[in-house]
């Protein structure tokens, strides 16, 4: 029985990490749902674009306030996670502080953490002012109900309790308290605690420190389910990111070899095509479901971490309309989960649900609005490209379904037939010379 | 005075055997928009003026397919792309000039994927050339100790990282420059991108470009100056909306310089 707690400890890591490795599998299968795209270029350019943005933090700064709590934090989760380490190693093997003959290396180390802790509590409940106390406008858009809602302040709630767990843990020991090296702050801690037994006091810090793992286990498998897989998926969006200027938006290759052929006097539109050719074309122009979408664009969708920046700055958005593409990655995720959750239930084959991402997620409306001015693609901190989506459907609304609004038509057949947006005649192109 | 405006086509350049040293891209809303002509030919007496050897298409000149393309409509936008690339192609062009942003992302960064390969530039960018190379030299006070606040493009400004040369010819005119809250990066759309130009807004609280406007009021300027025939177009019926005109001008960075020059 001595080997009880070892052996709880040893399968709360086998459950824990193998449910997360079982749904990281899902994450992977479903991104891949998306279309193929060439990114094995410029490798050395989108290092440093991961370096620079996900790991540098580069565009969280530039809004202040926000972006240097997030630093506190997103520094304080990375290095408090060495301390992890420990706590597995002694979990498993029934030791200590296993660290602690490090000696003076330990008590540095761990008044650090301590400190960080404090920091990072700090920075979480000033996060939890901002989105329920002062209200920042972009956490209370209208997508932001419910779950979404929760989810930010889930996540929150988490990181102060484990945050809390971490530093009674540390009060609550006497042994650490009595070597009075790295109790930078637990050592303020231990008095509310004074009067207890040592039996108590060794009590209280078994349960912090099994729900400090537990909490942390239970945490990495919220991530498949939270807005909060970003601290992962960061890193990859970033390395994958868009590499051209954000002006350039893709030539649609199946569209370059229509026109070529209508173009070319020589083609013969009857010919058998090419071998292999065939599979070349696509089933439909731009995209009406998730599976059409890239899965750069994807993998965009399960790292939105719906900050908001991107809609904080949408000139539609901001103007009352429909539009938001914080929404429009929400709705792609959440359509992509749906799609995932039919293949699983019909034995990884997807069964057409009547449903599709436009129409039953993203309306024609929000898609219209966008002035494709670049802000959000601009602004989003770990390079998501809302923009390529919501241009990605208008091509389908387009080219398969005609469904533009009408003025639109109108301004698209002045171009077909007099090439200029207007009804005017070619003929009369340089007439201003002589005005 | 548009009798003086000195304007070949490439067609006349070819006929006598030359090639001009640039190829002006006046657009569609430059060819056949009312003020955005003012604009066009403003350009063109700068052009005179610094003897640049340029040439229009004239007749031949198409929409670049642009707007088409940002509506959604690829197959549209790569007819018009093929058509103008084999025009282009066909004349030898190597440089091209434009004052339209959307024209110049376009040129500069879709059509080379459907083989058109040309080095484009802002008519902002050009005009900042001429200056730093002193083939152009910009006297007189007319903007002396008036407030401007320029209005970045999108397609100028986030989509091909220009800033600073709009803002090196403004300072030429010896005018006060005041940036707006939102200006570089964080710039405000004037709601005329994504063929928004062409249709009437979603329903909303209010239009995306009496918000821009707002914004360059907010700087209380004499002028709002601008480097795009349809920012232009508006922020200067955002200004009416405001009842501003009678205070405040919308003027393109070509007017400005043409006009401190007395052109």
């Amino acid at each position: 029985m001595q080997y009880l707690p070892n052996i709880i400890f040893a399968i709360a890591l086998i459950l824990g990490f193998g449910y997360f490795a079982k749904n990281v599998k899902k994450l992977i299968r479903n991104i891949k749902l998306g279309q193929d795209v060439d990114v094995s270029d410029n490798k050395s350019e989108r290092f440093k674009n991961m370096a620079r943005i996900a790991l540098g933090q580069s565009k969280m700064v530039r809004r202040p306030v926000s972006g240097f709590l997030h630093v506190i934090v997103y520094v304080g989760f990375i290095i408090i996670n060495i301390e992890v380490l420990e706590i597995i190693i002694d979990g498993l093997f029934g030791t200590h502080r296993i660290f602690s003959s490090l000696g003076a290396a330990y008590g540095f180390l761990i008044g650090f953490f301590e400190i960080l802790a404090v920091l990072v509590f700090v920075s979480v409940t000033i996060f939890w002012l901002r989105r329920n106390v002062i209200k920042v406008a972009r956490f209370w858009k209208s997508e932001m109900t419910s779950w979404p809602k929760n989810d930010g302040n889930f996540i929150l709630y988490f990181e102060m309790v484990l945050m809390t767990l971490f530093l009674v843990m540390n009060a609550t020991d006497v042994h650490f308290q009595a070597m009075n090296s790295g109790n930078v702050i637990s050592q303020f801690i231990a008095p509310l605690f004074g009067g207890l037994t040592e039996t108590t006091l060794h009590f209280i810090e078994r349960g912090a420190w099994w729900l400090h793992i537990l909490g942390i286990l239970v945490f990495l498998n919220y991530l498949y389910f939270s807005k909060h897989l970003h601290i992962l998926l960061a890193f990859p969006n970033t390395y994958y990111g868009k590499l051209k200027l954000k002006g350039e938006l893709n030539n649609l290759e199946a569209v370059t070899n229509e026109v070529k052929m209508m173009m070319d006097p020589n083609a013969d539109p009857f010919a058998a095509p090419e071998e292999g050719a065939e599979e070349d074309v696509p089933a439909k122009f731009g995209a009406s479901d998730v599976q059409d979408l890239n899965w750069v664009q994807l993998l965009g969708a399960y790292t939105c971490t719906e900050c908001g920046r991107c809609t904080s700055s949408c000139p539609a958005n901001l103007t009352g309309k429909k539009l938001s593409p914080r929404k429009i990655m929400m709705d792609t995720r959440d359509r992509l989960e749906e799609v995932g959750k039919n293949i699983d239930a019909n034995n990884g084959e997807f069964k057409d649900d009547g449903k599709q991402l436009l129409g039953d997620y993203i309306t024609n409306e929000e898609l219209w609005a966008c002035t494709t001015c670049n802000a959000c693609v601009e602004e989003c901190p770990v390079s998501i490209d809302p923009l390529s989506i919501i241009l990605e459907m208008r091509r389908y609304l387009v080219m398969e379904q005609s469904a533009a609004p009408t003025e639109l038509n109108n301004m698209m057949t002045n171009i077909e037939n007099n090439g200029a947006p207007w009804p005017y005649n070619q003929m009369d192109r340089l007439n201003w010379k002589n005005e | 005075m548009s009798d003086l405006l000195k304007v070949s086509t490439m067609e006349e350049y070819m006929a006598q055997g030359k090639q001009p040293e640039i190829l002006f891209w006046v657009g569609s809303a430059g060819s056949f928009d009312d003020r955005a002509k003012k604009i066009t030919k403003a350009f063109v007496k700068i052009l005179n003026k610094a003897h640049v050897d340029f040439a229009v298409l004239g007749t031949e000149e198409s929409c670049t397919g642009d707007i088409a393309k940002r509506a959604g409509n690829e197959f549209l936008f790569q007819m018009q792309a093929v058509t103008n690339i084999e025009v282009l192609n066909a004349y030898e062009v190597k440089k091209i000039v434009t004052c339209d942003p959307h024209s110049f992302n376009c040129l500069k960064n879709e059509y080379p994927g459907l083989g058109g390969h040309y080095e484009v530039v802002h008519h902002t960018q050009f005009i900042n050339d001429l200056i730093t190379s002193g083939r152009l030299k910009v006297d007189g006070d007319l903007y002396k100790g008036k407030k401007i606040t320029f209005h970045d493009p999108c397609y100028l400004g986030r989509a091909n990282n220009e800033y600073d040369a709009p803002r090196n010819v403004l300072k030429e005119t010896k005018a006060d420059i005041v940036e707006m809250k939102r200006h570089k990066r964080t710039a405000l759309c004037c709601g005329a991108g994504g063929a928004q130009m062409f249709k009437e807004p979603e329903k909303g609280d209010m239009d995306v470009n009496v918000l821009r406007t707002q914004d360059a009021l907010e700087t209380k300027p004499n002028i709002i100056a601008t480097g795009c025939p349809y920012c232009n177009t508006m922020m200067t019926d955002g200004v009416k909306v405001k009842e501003k005109e009678n205070e405040v001008q919308v003027l393109d960075i070509a007017e400005l310089i043409a006009n401190a020059q007395g052109l």
